[in-house]
């Protein structure tokens, strides 16, 4: 949820709306901010699972410590989501254990 | 791999390389500040909170306000600020590693000043790797920097000043923070924070501590238990809460991957975090030419980090001869003054005692050295 109104830093201005997918379906987010604040926003709090006892992860420190919240983007798996920025049109997926790098292939 | 120089190389631009970096490049010196994020500051700008201490300190200033003022003063000074690059090497002859948009570099500089700030414990339970449970800085900076409320209903773990501080911080976000849970019998932060959340009505568990967190694929709720004085859960005295979130403030270690990789001497001092540089009075390291500042040479707070970065920005450019060995003398024994400040009082004390026995122990090592080499 966003926070709209705060009593210290004020109103939130109004920033550029960007659309990316998460596992193909469209999202708003924030130009800029990181993709796992979009994300967290939308309510999407399992990043990923674990490579041998598939338990889910999700963000943990937020300032790029901790891998927990490593995702695909744009086909790269083990991508930081708390640290990489949202850009229009990118495509974020959920990570299943160790992932390949994937290809334009497999997006057509 | 493209090559960069400077006469300070300064890694991480929080409250203390930046401060370094000030005093550095103010001095006349050719400045290179390095810092993994989009923006400077490090963790500053998720401290919307007032300061505390003296004037000098901006007492009564807000975290973010601070490092507004500090990064205008930063970029006046004509020090060159590198973002969104990660220093992820250093090497005994002080040669850095920096990879910067899929670009790497090599960095040789004269002097080098490691502020590289701390991250935050881990706490084991069953349950603790379950998406919801999280750090309670990462709660701050997503609620005071992205503006996201990591959760609706959330229990805080630890009643530090950063566990007090973070849970009145997500109040004012509009989350519903259930209560803190402290584990030793008393509150470990100020009375003005804890005030702040007794007034607003969040309960304190004193002497109790997480039993278990559950939920199938992310938080749902949460159990406590009460301990006895030997720290063990007391059967019987568990109490159930509902939440989505559960934050750990259960303090800070020391980032010193590179220290250690360059190749320093360590000291241990659980009060700082576990494993700290050797340093001395100027903030210079067993490797020569090698500084650190901040929360890296063991967690405090942001004021004390400021004046460490000042001081090794000081030492570092009066070692390069940018300024003579008076004018270097007077802004030291300022600093000096300043720290001596921010390290008295009921707090204040321990962080003293600890500071000097480092710094001790740094003297130790120069003797023994000289010792071994007056052998050879
Ligand atoms: C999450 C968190 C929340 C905190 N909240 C509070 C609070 O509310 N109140 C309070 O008084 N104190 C708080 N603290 C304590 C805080 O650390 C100090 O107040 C102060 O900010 C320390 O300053 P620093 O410059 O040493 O470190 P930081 O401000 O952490 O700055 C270090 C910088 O170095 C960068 N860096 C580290 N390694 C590398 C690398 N290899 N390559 C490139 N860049 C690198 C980091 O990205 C960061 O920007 C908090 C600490 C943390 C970690
Ligand atoms: S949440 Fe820890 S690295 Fe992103």
């Amino acid at each position: 949820m966003r926070v709209t109104q705060h009593p210290i830093l004020g109103d939130l201005e109004d920033e550029k709306k960007v659309t990316f997918y998460y596992n193909g379906q469209p999202m708003e987010g924030i130009e800029g901010e990181p993709i796992a604040a979009a994300l967290m926003n939308a309510g999407i709090r399992v990043f990923r699972t674990t490579a041998k006892r598939h338990e889910p992860r999700g963000i943990f420190c937020a300032i790029g410590r901790c891998t927990d919240c490593m995702m695909v983007v744009d086909g790269i798996p083990n991508t930081r989501t708390c640290v990489t920025t949202l850009k229009e049109g990118m495509r974020v997926e959920k990570q299943e254990g160790l992932e390949r790098i994937r290809t334009g292939e497999e997006y057509k | 791999m493209k090559e960069l120089t400077a006469d300070v190389a300064i890694v991480g631009a929080g409250s203390a390389g930046l401060c370094a970096a000030y005093q550095a490049a103010t001095a006349g010196a050719d400045v290179l500040v390095i810092d993994e994020n989009k923006r400077p500051g490090g963790q500053l700008f998720k401290q919307i909170h007032k300061f505390f201490g003296s004037k000098e300190h901006q007492a009564g200033t807000r975290g973010y306000v601070i490092g507004e003022q500090l990064l205008q003063k930063v970029e006046e000074s004509g020090a060159r600020v590198m973002l969104d690059s990660l220093v992820y090497g250093l090497l005994p002859d002080k040669s850095m590693g920096v990879i910067s948009n899929g670009v790497n570099y090599s960095v040789k500089a004269k002097k080098i000043i490691i502020a590289a700030g701390a991250k935050e414990n881990y706490m084991a339970f069953p349950g603790s790797t379950l998406p919801g449970v999280m750090g309670a800085g990462a709660a701050q900076t997503m609620v005071n920097v992205n503006r996201v409320l990591p959760g609706q209903k959330i229990l805080m773990v630890g009643s530090g000043n950063v566990g007090l501080i973070v849970s009145y911080q997500l109040m004012q976000a509009g989350a519903e923070v259930v209560g803190i849970v402290e584990g030793a019998p008393r509150i470990g932060g100020y009375g003005v924070h804890a005030g702040k959340i007794r007034r607003a009505g969040v309960p304190i568990y004193v002497g109790h501590t997480i039993k278990r967190v559950f939920g199938k694929e992310e938080v749902e709720g949460v159990e406590i238990a009460a301990l006895d004085e030997k720290w063990n859960m007391i059967p019987g005295t568990e109490k159930a809460f509902e939440v989505d979130t559960v934050c750990l403030a259960v303090g800070l270690n020391p980032m010193t991957e590179l220290v250690w990789m360059v190749g320093c001497e360590f000291d241990f001092i659980p009060q700082f975090g576990g494993h700290v540089p050797l340093h001395d009075a100027n903030m210079e390291t067993t490797v020569k030419g090698v500084y650190v500042a901040g929360d890296v040479t063991g967690v405090e707070e942001a004021s004390s980090a400021m004046e460490e970065g000042n001081m090794a920005g000081v030492a570092a450019v009066e070692a390069l001869g940018y300024l003579t060995r008076e004018e270097a003398q007077k802004k030291k024994d300022e600093i000096r003054s300043r720290l001596d400040t921010l390290r008295s009082g009921v707090f204040g004390e321990g962080r003293r005692k600890n500071k000097e026995k480092q710094i001790a122990d740094m003297e130790t090592y120069k003797e023994q050295y000289k010792e071994a080499a007056d052998h050879e």
